[in-house]
């Protein structure tokens, strides 16, 4: 079960960066984003079964970091939006060359 | 029985991905998120990390959820079904490139068999019987992790200050 996890965390970040790569919606993106931290966050529990409890101690942290993340960046979306009147990245092209 | 379940819950898993990057509507995008990491969660619970699955449900699939729902609902985006996804080379150029990421990192653990059989996981099964779900990890966390648990909270106060300069109108 420990490497059945491994591997499903590999899919699930893999889906994640597939996700960003292919998406426009800025808060798809941001959900991809967190699929990928879900990912990292299955691997430390997983390999917290062969190396001890301080992986599911990382866990926690991940998570609080994620939290502030998540508001941080939605924050920066709502203001976006406020000057685009899109979360399309297609048109967030003020510092684009 | 566990195994059963265990490959019930990573379909799931896997499937709610895959519909969280493909669907077109926002919102239906967040519930097959939300339907991703309740079957993480019970794939915690599988590999004994019932506080962690409790923090899942509660924080991840609870707040962090509802608060990208609430920005989707309060930016009017859940009825814009424009197509945007990228162009068709860029569709094939992702699943190629996590396919061939995904294939390697899985190749690398799977050299890795005989450390599922490391004396830790006992060692947690055992914590989790002495001083309970939360007390195994309340115990390493207050103790060896204070100083990263305390910068934690000025992290939050940070986000929290920075959320609300960010999203007010005027400065």
């Amino acid at each position: 079960m420990l490497m059945n996890s491994l591997i499903l965390a590999a899919i699930l970040f893999s889906l994640g960066v597939a996700g960003v790569v292919m998406r426009r919606n800025a808060i798809i993106l941001f959900m991809c984003i967190e699929l990928m931290l879900n990912a990292a966050n299955l691997a430390f529990i997983a390999l917290s079964r062969a190396v001890g409890i301080e992986g599911q101690v990382f866990v926690f942290f991940v998570m609080t970091v994620a939290a502030a993340e998540a508001a941080v960046g939605l924050a920066i979306i709502i203001s976006v939006f406020r000057l685009a009147e899109t979360v399309d990245t297609k048109h967030f092209n003020l510092l684009r060359w | 029985m566990t195994e059963l379940i265990w490959w019930v819950c990573a379909a799931l898993a896997v499937g709610g991905g895959l519909g969280t990057i493909l669907s077109r509507n926002p919102v239906s995008s967040l519930l097959f998120l939300i339907l991703t990491f309740f079957n993480l969660a019970a794939i915690y619970v599988l590999l004994g990390a019932h506080f962690i699955a409790a923090i899942q449900v509660i924080v991840y699939a609870g707040a962090i959820m509802v608060l990208f729902l609430f920005v989707i609902m309060l930016l009017n985006l859940g009825h814009a079904y424009q197509p945007d996804l990228r162009r068709f080379g860029w569709v094939v150029a992702a699943f190629v490139t996590a396919g061939v990421g995904g294939y390697l990192v899985a190749r690398a653990f799977t050299g890795a068999e005989e450390i599922a059989l490391a004396p830790a996981g006992v060692a947690i099964d055992r914590a989790v019987a002495e001083q309970n779900a939360v007390g195994a990890i309340a115990f390493p966390l207050f103790r060896e992790f204070l100083v990263p648990f305390e910068i934690t909270s000025v992290l939050l106060l940070v986000a929290i200050v920075g959320a609300v300069l960010l999203a007010k109108r005027r400065v």
